[in-house]
């Protein structure tokens, strides 16, 4: 609710927040980059790039580790308190999900690699169907999140958690279709587990995203909606916080 | 937020209770509260108060120093009232025990009650009153006389002890209670004067309870002592409180936290929020509250 726009009376109080923020949201970029970076490696049936998406897993790992100090150091020397305390949580917990997203854009590479990098004759296109339109919902919600935290908006927020549940149905669907496909041609099977893996991935992408959608709503309104049927956005959510 | 939040209207001077509705969480996210707002959030009463206050409002000759606060001081719970300097906090604590008839020119109106006895009430004794609700102050102020006779003062006169065994057991529980027996019980005839400020602070502190009272009222206990005496005063609040209303003063943001239950937010004379400390420091709903505890506010 109450959060002030206003500056603190120490002006490096803040700088290091903003340090802290600037740290997650770089780190936000470089993520969504890496979600994008895998998903075209697999589209173009790219080694190399997929390549270049698991060796870059570092540095988003190295920058888990740098706002983990930041958030730390805030804790322990300003003692933040209210809104600024909110804020500083949120971004310490934001940033695990962050660096697991990493994870599961890492996986997906090596998943590509694993699938183009052999003798084996690729999968029929077929397969990648439902990894391809899961992943569209995904990034969105990536990108959703990261905006809705970048902008402090806790409607932006409500409807990427919201759309959690059509990712899962997608899921679901996707899997039902895989396993129809298995029992159909069990020459598939081989492929079809590395595309398993693949929506298990994107999907727990999508959780991940969802979650740092709960870390703004608790962030603007100081409520934590976590395993709470979430309201639909109205003109009243519009207008609070 | 809070579902259970109620607005007090003192502007109207009514003290008349608007309950916010209750709705879905997150729809009710409370208004935005204006900066000019002065009306005071958050629920006032308590289950079962030891002090209620209502339409309280001190003036020092022209000076209107306290605004029409209304709020109930929990039994058995640490409140802590917060503030920037010349908000009134120290006004208002000094109403509890009528510290502020001794200040010329100064004038209380409203109702103050004690399980409901009205403690301005003209039949009223007043040393009496201050038994019931004990001070400690910001600086130490022991009597200028030895440790047992600074606690055993305040038995004497109002006829507490029967005997000189009596009294002796009664200033050894004082000292026991505000933990600092160990450390005198060997040099009880020496001066009170001659302890550290934490032990002397400690020392006002069993010299305050040694009266039996039902409501301790301190005023920034803890501003001249060092964080390990501090923490002890912090440790002894804690215990208190299991028989004792506490209400404290403070200017540490992180005391107020620690020790308190429940936290009120004074500005300029206005009581503008009051709530559970941890929603206070979390989560406060007013931007008055917000941009002072977050150190944006001068």
């Amino acid at each position: 609710m109450a959060i002030s726009k206003d500056e603190h009376i120490v002006k490096r109080y803040d700088q290091d927040l903003t340090h802290l923020r600037n740290l997650v949201l770089e780190m936000g970029g470089l993520v969504e980059d890496q979600v994008n970076r895998a998903m075209d490696a697999l589209d173009e049936e790219d080694i190399a790039e997929a390549r270049e998406v698991i060796a870059r897993d570092q540095l988003i790992n190295g920058l888990e580790v740098k706002a983990d100090e930041a958030s730390i150091s805030l804790v322990a020397l300003r003692q933040p308190l209210a809104s600024d305390l909110r804020l500083v949580m949120s971004l310490y917990k934001a940033v695990t999900d962050l660096e697991r997203i990493g994870d599961e854009a890492e996986r997906i590479a090596r998943m590509v690699v694993h699938i183009y990098d052999t003798a084996v004759s690729p999968p029929s296109n077929k397969l990648f169907r439902d990894v391809l339109a899961m992943a569209e919902l995904a990034k969105a919600m990536l990108h959703g999140a990261l905006d809705a935290l970048a902008r402090v908006d806790a409607d932006k927020a409500i409807a990427v958690a919201q759309s959690d549940h059509d990712l899962d149905n997608q899921f679901q669907d996707g899997m039902r279709r895989l396993i129809t496909y298995m029992m159909e041609d069990p020459r598939l099977i081989g492929h079809a587990i590395d595309v398993i893996f693949m929506l298990r991935s994107l999907e727990r992408i999508g959780d991940h995203a969802k979650n740092i959608a709960e870390y703004v709503i608790y962030l603007v309104k100081g409520k934590d909606i976590r395993h709470t049927a979430l309201p639909e956005p109205s003109e009243q959510t519009l207008q609070t916080g | 937020m809070n579902t259970t939040a109620t607005t007090i209207n003192s502007a109207t001077h009514q003290g008349t209770l608007i309950v916010a509705q209750a709705e879905a969480p997150l729809k009710t996210g409370p208004r935005v509260i204006d900066y000019n707002d002065r009306r005071t959030v958050g629920d006032i009463t308590v289950p079962d108060p030891k002090m209620v206050c209502r339409d309280v409002n001190v003036y020092y000759g022209e000076n209107h120093a306290i605004k029409t606060v209304s709020i109930d001081i929990g039994n058995r719970q640490v409140t802590s009232l917060i503030g920037p300097s010349g908000c009134g906090k120290s006004t208002f604590l000094r109403c509890l025990n009528r510290m502020n008839d001794t200040i010329p020119g100064c004038r209380v109106t409203g109702e103050i009650t004690i399980d409901k006895e009205n403690i301005y009430d003209k039949n009223l004794d007043v040393v009496q009153l201050r038994a019931r609700v004990g001070m400690v102050f910001q600086k130490p102020n022991p009597f200028p006389k030895s440790i047992f006779e600074n606690i055993a003062y305040g038995p004497h006169i109002h006829g507490l002890a029967a005997n000189k065994r009596e009294l002796g057991e009664l200033v050894e529980t004082c000292l026991i209670k505000a933990g600092l027996w160990e450390e005198v019980k060997d040099r009880l005839e020496e001066a009170g004067t001659g302890l550290s400020g934490g032990q002397q602070q400690r020392l006002c502190i069993a010299r305050a309870i040694s009266v039996n009272p039902e409501v301790i009222l301190m005023d920034e206990p803890c501003s001249a002592l060092d964080p390990i005496a501090t923490a002890r005063i912090e440790e002894l609040m804690d215990e208190l409180r299991e028989n004792y209303a506490i209400v404290i003063v403070t200017h540490s943001m992180q005391q107020a936290a620690r020790v308190s239950q429940r936290t009120a937010y004074f500005h300029l004379g206005d009581l503008i929020e009051v709530g559970d400390t941890e929603q206070i420091f979390t989560n406060p709903q007013h931007r008055l509250t917000e941009d002072y505890i977050t150190g944006r506010f001068g």
